[in-house]
Formats: structure tokens, sequence, C-alpha cells
């Protein structure tokens, strides 16, 4: 039991930041509007999220421009992926 | 133990895993629509081509140039009318439940439809131009249903049944060569229906 409730990852409690995870591990990428839309979030609350997954290294920033308006898009890293997939079996063999 | 929690968790990690990689908002309706629309374009084409003969001739028809005309233009406009019947009850639910219809899900599953389709499309076309009119039908069963399965790893795990029912029914009509408005019937008209009402019961709750 102690086991795995240590596999379970603080960085993926909030469920903001877990939406955002899921939704960028089955996604190329995704920019900041399409998530705000998919959450259903405020600029500040997503922004301040994606902030703290980033300083976990867990997603990857890149910025561009699209029609010279500047474009954020945002892609899980390899190491997010494994941390969330973590996450998940842990959730799953607690519920066991 | 805040096991409810967790179970909340699982259940919003998979649904904003759905939401953000497919398309959902694919209306039972609009199948419904298509399918009645494509009967009633079989039924003029039916018209053109059988109209001067008799029912004996049945299967060994051949096709002036005018009547190929009017059969391409009865194809043209039967499908105008059902995309555009699609996309407008498409719309209508995704207003409903305030989706986005144009995102970046919408144009993956719309390009990875369009590439067998199109080149399905411009097959038959050309092989309608040679004269071989029997195959016509086949070959668009057969490109319309690679076409959907091809695009239903971006939507409704249903879609992707749909396009090997008519990927079935093509190669079933190659074989039966000379019954091809039957077996479009079957296809474009019979299944869209069933399948959009099979839709609208399953997700409309």
């Amino acid at each position: 039991m102690k086991d795995i409730l240590k596999d379970l990852n603080k960085a993926f409690e909030n469920r903001i930041r877990l939406g955002i995870m899921s939704a960028l591990v089955v996604n190329d990428y995704l920019d900041f509007n399409a998530l705000k839309n998919l959450l259903g979030v405020t600029d500040g609350n997503l922004a301040s999220h994606l902030k703290s997954l980033e300083k976990n290294e867990y997603i990857r920033i890149q910025k561009e421009f699209l029609d010279r308006k500047p474009n954020t898009k945002y892609s899980c890293t390899n190491e997010g992926k494994a941390a969330f997939l973590k996450h998940i079996k842990a959730i799953e063999q607690l519920l066991k | 133990m805040n096991q409810q929690k967790y179970i909340e968790d699982l259940k919003d990690i998979k649904e904003m895993m759905n939401k953000s990689s497919k398309f959902i908002s694919l209306s039972g309706l609009s199948g419904i629509s298509a399918g009645i629309i494509a009967l009633a374009g079989a039924y003029f084409a039916w018209e053109t081509i059988y109209s001067k003969t008799g029912y004996q001739d049945f299967n060994r028809t051949l096709l002036s140039f005018d009547q190929l005309i009017q059969l391409l233009a009865i194809g043209f406009i039967t499908l105008i009318l059902a995309v555009g019947f699609g996309i407008f009850f498409t719309r209508l639910k995704a207003k409903k439940s305030k989706e986005n219809i144009w995102d970046s899900q919408t144009k993956t599953l719309v390009i990875n439809l369009l590439i067998p389709l199109i080149s399905g499309g411009v097959f038959c076309l050309l092989i309608l131009l040679k004269g071989y009119v029997g195959l016509v039908a086949p070959l668009t069963l057969l490109f319309y249903g690679l076409a959907l399965v091809n695009a239903s790893k971006y939507t409704l795990t249903e879609v992707r049944s749909l396009g090997i029912l008519q990927i079935i029914l093509g190669l079933t009509a190659t074989f039966f060569i000379g019954y091809g408005l039957i077996f479009w019937c079957i296809g474009f008209g019979l299944l869209h229906i069933i399948y959009g009402v099979i839709m609208e019961i399953k997700y409309t709750s």
C-alpha cells in the first residue's frame, strides 16, 4: 500500500494539471487556446498550471509565429509521459 | 481513503483523452439524412438509366452520353446535399454541447477522410469515362469504406464498423456486377440510416 501511494504524483493531484496531461499524452501538441477550450479555464489559471508542469519538465513549450501572431505549442516530454502513466497505474492499483 | 476522487480522476482522464483527440460531435441525424438523400438520388439514377429500357434488360444497360451527364449531375447534387445536411446537423449538435466544430481534431478527421475519398472519386470518374459503368457503384462503396476506416481513428469507433461493412458490400457488388445500384442503395442509403439511428439512440440520452 505504501509503495503505491509513493507512485502517486503530487504534480498531477490537481484537476487542471491532470486534464492538461491527459490531453497532451494523446496529441502530438496542442496550443494554448485549444487547451483553454478543452478545460474551460481562464488564461491566468491555465498559464500558472502550465508553468508548474514545465518546471517539472513534464511538458515542453514551443513558441512560433502564425500569420505574425505569436502561437505557443505545448507538448508532452518523455519524462512527462512516463510519470503520467505511472500515476494512472498507481490509481488503478489503488482502486483494485 | 478517498476512492471516489480517484474514480472521478480516471473518468476525467479518459474523457479528456477522447475529447482532445477525437471529433465526437458527429450527429446521428447526419447519417439518417445522408441515407435518405442517397436513396432519393438512387431513385433518380434508376429513372435515368432504366426509364427507357424494359425490366428484362435490367443488368446489361448501355448508357448514352446524355444519360451519363445526367447521372453525374445526380451524383453531384446528392453528394452536395448529403454533405450539407451532415454539416448542418453536426453543427447543431456541437452548438448544443458547446463544442467547437472546426478545431484541429476536425481538420485531421477531414483530411484523413478526404485522401482515400478523393483518390476513389477521381478513379471512378476515370473508369466511367473509359466506359466501365458497372464498376462505379462497387468502387464508390469500396473507397468510401476505406475512407471511413481511415478516418475512424479520429472520431467515434462505430465509424470503423460502418466502413468495414461498406468495404464488404463494395467487394460483393463487384462480384454481382450489374446490380450496382441495389448495393449502392444498401450501402449509402440503408446502412447510413441504420447507423444514424443507432448513434441517436446511443448518444442522445
